[in-house]
């Protein structure tokens, strides 16, 4: 267009870097204090720009734990993060789909009954029913335990609707077309509607790793080992003790380490995970 | 439902929605039904004994003034991070819109916040903001601003309202871009065509377009404050000082880690599932509605 | 004064790629031009510039007598019809027509006499409060044109309005269309890929191919008297048939009337011009042919018909006739058989001369 704007293009990206900045720096900085001693950090005298401990700092927090603060490995607690977040994707995932498929592609007594049962539960987020839900994984000697960490939070609807609504748009043809091949609901279900939700299937994979990931009420109520803690839940242990014994930089490369899995992930599956986040929503 | 191709299956069908069903009764109506049961009781202070009361436990939370203090506060801290989280997340969007060189950059780095767990989102801004020792609460002690959100409730406030709204941008910044998106350009056109200079295009044309989007984004942010800053507030303020930072659920955590008020716990719990009940079917109601085009 | 000129403009996009190749012509005040042609050409390109939502590379663009290169869609006192009409949908059809006017600061009454003047004209007057969402689609087309007419601009601008619409409703809105056009005496330029509807509304045909202008003029000369074999076959449904003049056969008859056919290489015939007979025509050309297929459309019967030992035609181009077929027009309803041969024959005036690259039309 022919268009006379006062600052032309310029305030476009102007906007957009402060953006940035705003967004990138608390991030930078903690990369920043990971590479530096703690006495620097402490006396309020760190730079901007990395320091030289990083290696050891790392090395000390993934591999031994530093004993003052961590008490345990850091790259244990990533492991429990990994093996809950991929746990939930793959929960949620695997479950939702299948009652997605008896709901659009079945006829049967209750089916939307089941549906809506299974609708409801969207509205209750587990911070709403925590202590209930805790007694109940305890009673199912569940605490402390993968299988505690993981099922309590797939019990929830977004994928299956996901899932309902993308599977109500598969054109009938194409089962009808499936059945005189002579497929039944089993071989439909892994020959064609599968390949066809994989699209679906990736960017929700997406989304549910980082929740996962990210996880933070209900790993602190139910782990209290050391050895199960996840590292969303390891930083706050660290922060937890006092200013003075704080060690800083082990708490942000903590922090780094944090972020690392579920940021690689948005940044390289970029357009997965915003047509999943926008596919969810709606 | 209408027109659907179906097959035949007597068993399968429920086979498949089993394992959803069961961890749903399990994990989620069976604590929500107890929830609601314990919200009627009153244990003595052994827990050997049992009292119904009716409605008793909710009425003793709305004398508490705690109670309507965690009211306030989480509605302050819900309006405060909707207005400007959304504000930020428009304006962005806006920018990225103009088709300017090197859009997929900004965007890349404008979607890390969203991946970044609210908690260790807490951690990086404490880090920042911690008196004494962070770069921002020193340069403000140097500046004559007496900081300390241990002590003073309203910076406590600020601070946790900060970390959420970084939190937050990705968010309504992906979903007003997909919104501004939807926008025709030729609607953008015309208003060009009719006089309309880019400011008033962008209120009187773009803005009402994108209602719906706003609509939903202020639920979701709502709903984000509601529920998911609590590890922020765990890790930031621990809820003080003194309650200035304790959001209801904040509340439900803590009076439930102490134990003596299962009941109250309980109440406060069914209060939420209420309220939460109310903005889905809020949202639902009256933000899913498309524009026409 | 409304007049519209362009001189030698020019579009190149950042990559590098040509969309216009400068391009000349002038429309008067008050006049009707259709750009046509087949997408991609350009047109709609065109029209974007004019309107100033497009920039222009090289060139002037100059309406009523005020170059507007650099000036902004707003002050050009222009007013575009959409294709897919680009109504306000949050807005009544009332604000939709008085948005343009309350944008320019026009008081209240004198909008409400202007709009209202527009939904008698445009017969939308019972809608006015209604939201787009609730018009059907010819409605919003009309509300569309009321934005425009409100405007009391200096030129329309229409940008493939009826390309939405059914069949029928289309022909219904071309009429409507022109006599709105001659009604306000408002200069217009509308574009469209439909020939037809080129050839019914416009005083000035601008015919383009390819970023550049192949004719311009009144349509019936564009159709009479083609400049090329695009015009020639792009105007006029069916499309002329062209033939290779390599065979000695068609050039000794040419020749037989007079000058020969010289340096043309190709020889273009209309289907309605020609005549199944056994006569000779003198100085014209017969063809014989077998009948291939048969349209019967009521009032007229189109014959495909093959000549025998055509080997090579011209290139085959997707909607172009395979070599060696020819389409004949005959009015009513009686046809050859399928099969039989029949005698095509088109008298001297009606032959149209290519060069053999189709760009340049040769006088007999």
């Amino acid at each position: 267009m022919v268009e006379h704007r006062r600052f032309g293009n310029l305030l476009p990206h102007l906007v957009l870097l402060a953006g940035v900045a705003i967004v990138a720096f608390p991030v930078y900085l903690a990369v920043i204090a990971s590479t530096h001693d703690n006495t620097v950090i402490a006396n309020g005298q760190m730079p901007l720009y990395p320091g030289s401990h990083g290696l050891e700092t790392y090395w000390s927090t993934i591999v031994s734990g530093t004993g003052k603060t961590t008490r345990a490995p850091v790259g244990g607690m990533m492991l429990n993060s990994l093996i809950m977040a991929i746990g939930i994707a793959v929960g949620k995932i695997a479950i939702s789909i299948i009652s997605a498929y008896a709901i659009v592609f079945f006829s049967f007594p209750f089916r939307m009954t089941a549906f809506w049962t299974i609708f409801i539960t969207l509205m209750l987020p587990v911070e709403v029913r925590i202590f209930p839900t805790y007694k109940i994984t305890s009673d199912l000697h569940m605490l402390d335990s993968y299988a505690g960490l993981i099922l309590p939070l797939i019990a929830s609807a977004t994928a299956t609707l996901l899932f309902r609504q993308f599977f109500m748009t598969v054109p009938k043809e194409l089962v009808e077309a499936s059945k005189i091949d002579g497929a039944g609901p089993v071989r439909f279900f892994f020959d064609t509607l599968l390949p066809l939700s994989v699209t679906n299937i990736a960017a929700l994979f997406v989304i549910l790793f980082i929740y996962g990931w990210n996880q933070y009420l209900w790993p602190l109520l139910i782990t209290t080992r050391d050895d199960m803690q996840t590292i969303v839940i390891g930083i706050k242990k660290i922060i937890d003790v006092h200013d003075a014994l704080t060690e800083w930089q082990v708490a942000m490369a903590t922090a780094v380490l944090a972020m690392l899995p579920p940021v690689a992930v948005v940044v390289l599956m970029q357009r997965l995970f915003v047509k999943g986040l926008i596919e969810t929503e709606k | 439902m209408e027109n659907r191709a179906i097959f035949s299956g007597r068993l399968l069908p429920y086979l498949l929605i089993l394992p959803q069903l069961a961890v749903s009764l399990i994990f989620f109506y069976w604590p929500a039904v107890q929830a609601l049961q314990q919200s009627f009781l009153v244990q003595d202070a052994f827990g050997l004994s049992t009292e119904f009361v009716w409605f008793e436990n909710y009425v003793e939370l709305f004398k508490r003034p705690e109670y309507y203090q965690a009211i306030g506060v989480t509605f302050v801290f819900s309006a405060l991070v909707a207005f400007f989280s959304l504000t930020l997340g428009l304006l962005l969007a806006a920018m990225a819109n103009r088709n300017i060189a090197g859009v997929q950059v900004y965007r890349t780095f404008l979607i890390i916040p969203y991946a970044v767990a609210p908690a260790v989102a807490s951690v990086l801004f404490i880090f920042m903001f911690q008196p004494g020792l962070g770069m921002i609460a020193r340069a403000m002690q140097r500046n004559g601003i007496d900081w300390n959100p241990v002590l003073n409730g309203t910076q406590a406030m600020i601070l946790v309202v900060i970390i959420a709204v970084w939190n937050q941008i990705s968010y309504n910044f992906l979903f007003f871009l997909a919104g501004l998106q939807a926008i025709p350009k030729s609607v953008i056109e015309a208003a060009a065509i009719d006089g309309a200079k880019p400011m008033r295009r962008f209120w009187t044309i773009i803005f009402p377009l994108l209602s719906p989007t706003t609509f939903f984004l202020i639920v979701i942010n709502i709903t984000y404050v509601f529920f998911n800053t609590l590890g922020i507030i765990d890790t930031a303020t621990g809820g003080g000082p003194n309650g200035a930072t304790q959001t209801l659920v904040y509340k439900v955590f803590q009076d439930g880690k102490v134990g003596t008020d299962l009941g109250g716990s309980a109440a406060q719990s069914v209060i939420l599932m209420v309220i939460v009940v109310a903005l889905t079917a809020f949202q639902f109601r009256y933000v899913e509605k498309k524009v026409h085009y | 004064m409304a007049n519209v000129a362009l001189r030698d403009v020019r579009k190149t996009y950042p990559g590098g790629f040509e969309a216009i190749k400068g391009i000349d012509f002038d429309v008067g005040d008050g006049k009707f031009c259709v750009l046509v042609g087949p997408s991609g050409c350009g047109k709609s390109t065109l029209l974007r510039m004019v309107a100033g939502l497009e920039t222009i590379t090289g060139g002037e663009i100059d309406i009523g007598g005020r170059i507007v290169n650099q000036i902004e869609p707003a002050e050009r006192d222009i007013a575009m019809v959409f294709q897919n009409y680009a109504l306000y949908p949050h807005m009544s059809v009332y604000n939709n027509m008085a948005y343009g006017l309350r944008n320019r600061g026009m008081p209240g009454p004198e909008i409400e006499s202007r709009v209202q003047e527009a939904a008698r004209i445009l017969e939308i007057g019972p809608m006015l409060e209604r939201k787009p969402g609730q018009l059907s689609g010819g409605q919003r087309q009309r509300v569309a044109m009321g934005r425009a007419i409100v405007r009391q601009p200096k030129v329309f601008l229409f940008d493939e309005p009826l390309s939405n619409l059914d069949a029928k409703l289309r022909i219904a809105m071309r009429v409507e269309i022109r006599k709105l056009q001659r009604r306000l005496g408002t200069t217009s330029i509308y574009v469209t890929h439909d020939q037809l509807e080129a050839m019914t509304l416009a005083d000035i045909l601008v015919v383009m191919n390819g970023g550049h202008v192949e004719q311009i003029g009144n349509p019936l000369d564009i159709y009479q008297k083609p400049a090329t074999t695009f015009v020639a076959s792009f105007i006029g449904a069916p499309p002329m048939n062209l033939l290779p003049l390599r065979s000695d056969e068609i050039k000794s008859q040419i020749e037989s009337g007079g000058h020969g056919a010289g340096e043309a290489g190709l020889l273009g015939i209309r289907p309605e011009d020609f005549v199944i007979t056994s006569e000779t025509v003198a100085g014209g050309v017969a063809l014989n042919l077998t009948v291939e297929a048969i349209e019967r459309v009521g009032a007229e019967t189109f014959i495909y018909g093959s000549r025998r030992n055509e080997t090579q035609g011209v290139a085959a181009t997707p909607g172009e006739l395979p070599p060696g077929e020819v389409i004949v027009r005959i009015p009513g309803a009686v046809a050859p058989a399928i099969g039989e041969r029949i005698r095509a024959a088109a008298p001297r005036e009606k032959l149209h001369l290519f060069s053999a690259d189709g760009r340049k039309r040769i006088e007999l």
